[in-house]
């Protein structure tokens, strides 16, 4: 790791996989990162936690600190909620995630 | 039927300053937002958290703004219809419109501004085969009225609080309560959880953990609810009613078949006065789109002042508009 990047995998709707290089001295949400990189993530709540539309799968058991309750509370009403289902605009971009795997979902 | 000059959807903080702009052109408003109070976001969602970016203040609660605002904009009297979602709009021949309610309520306004914020929050609806064309069939995604479900043999899906909640109420009325979760715990209330489980246990209910609404079944009406557990075999469950409560998700509602330029649940405006593709609609703060855009309470303050430029001549057709700052000139109620 150089100059605060980190790299994580993401693949999208369609199944498309690309790596991303990050850095992480920005300040900014996973979901904020997704939007920046023109995935098709609709953000319609700006990152409150409020639609769900920025939902994706953590793969590979990586370990990320605990959804908070406003976090967990929307993930328990989702329909298509995995157990590794978590709101991207609720996970900070630090040098922790380095070589993470999601799965873009997105809204119903 | 309600008369006014322009007819402004969504009272958040946006919508609140777009009465004072154009009260300052003598142009009297209507505000209709779905919630029962004013306020938007701010006050429904996070009343008591600071915001950080309004001009002038550098820190000042989302509630407190709100107040300030409608104090702003008392001497221009503004009118509202709150707790009624919009529904239609019509254009008369005189070229105003008239917008319904999904209460019946009719506005007539002769510019319609829309700030609706991130739309209004409707029931999630999860992508299950079948489950559109039972809707009203038995299907519902809210229990208006608890004693439909009398005598019922009523199928639940999901697993925050309200399907906790509705669950325990309708296990002392409908002839059979299944409660279906994806999960094997619940994270929201743990004293609701606690009693779902001891309905079940003391066999008062049905709860199926780990498991996943797949399909729905019937004949005009519903009849049986497909359910696929962790082994991912689909099992059939007789059903009259079945209740998905996923929580509510912000949408554009009816608003998007108004015939509006739609981008990614986003009204395209044009920034020289943010007005849209449909003549005397406008579209201003967290609901429009436009090369550059920033969901600010501030842009939409800005976007709000230019509206009612080009909203005058919507209203007063035959006069010419003259800029006036309100330190020269005061606020004339009216």
């Amino acid at each position: 790791m150089e100059n605060d990047l980190i790299n994580i995998t993401v693949e999208d709707q369609e199944g498309n996989v690309r790596d991303l290089e990050i850095p992480t001295d920005i300040s900014l949400s996973l979901m904020e990162v997704l939007k920046a990189s023109e995935y098709d993530i609709l953000a319609t709540c700006g990152g409150m936690a409020l639609c769900a539309t920025c939902h994706v799968q953590v793969l590979d058991d990586f370990e990320l600190p605990e959804p908070s309750d406003d976090e967990a509370d929307m993930l328990d009403t989702l329909h298509n909620a995995q157990p590794d289902s978590r709101l991207s605009c609720q996970i900070r971009v630090t040098p922790e995630l380095e070589g993470m795997r999601i799965k873009i979902i997105g809204a119903e | 039927m309600i008369n006014t000059d322009i007819c402004i959807i969504g009272a958040g903080p946006v919508g609140l300053f777009a009465v004072f702009e154009t009260g300052l052109l003598k142009m009297r408003c209507h505000l209709i937002d779905a919630l029962p109070q004013v306020g938007g976001q701010l006050s429904e969602i996070y009343p008591h958290k600071p915001i950080y970016d309004i001009p002038g203040y550098p820190t000042i609660k989302a509630q407190e703004l709100i107040d300030n605002q409608m104090e702003q904009i008392a001497p221009f009297h503004p009118t509202f219809t709150l707790g009624e979602r919009v529904e239609s709009l019509r254009k008369l021949e005189d070229d105003s419109f008239v917008l319904t309610s999904n209460e019946g309520t009719e506005i007539n306004a002769k510019a319609i501004v829309i700030a609706g914020g991130l739309g209004s929050f409707e029931p999630r609806k999860p992508a299950v085969i079948g489950l559109e064309e039972f809707e009203g069939k038995g299907v519902s995604y809210m229990v208006k009225n608890p004693e439909v479900y009398r005598d019922q043999r009523v199928v639940l899906a999901g697993g925050g609080d309200s399907a906790l909640d509705w669950t325990i109420f309708l296990a002392d009325i409908a002839k059979e309560v299944t409660l279906i979760h994806r999960s094997d715990s619940f994270r929201g209330a743990p004293d609701s959880a606690e009693k779902v489980f001891n309905l079940a246990s003391q066999g008062r209910i049905r709860l199926l953990l780990q498991s996943n609404l797949n399909s729905v079944h019937g004949n005009g009406r519903i009849n049986k609810i497909g359910v696929i557990d962790k082994s991912k075999v689909e099992t059939f469950i007789e059903a009259d009613s079945l209740i998905p409560l996923f929580g509510l998700s912000p949408k554009l509602g009816p608003i998007a078949d108004w015939g509006l330029n739609i981008d990614k649940s986003a009204i395209e405006v044009n920034t020289f006065d943010y007005s849209t593709n449909v003549d005397g609609i406008f579209a201003i703060g967290d609901i429009n789109t436009y090369p550059g855009k920033l969901k600010l309470i501030l842009c939409g303050y800005h976007e709000a002042a230019l509206m009612a430029q080009s909203a005058f001549k919507y209203v007063y057709p035959d006069q010419k508009l003259s800029f006036k700052y309100t330190t020269v000139n005061g606020i004339t109620e009216f």
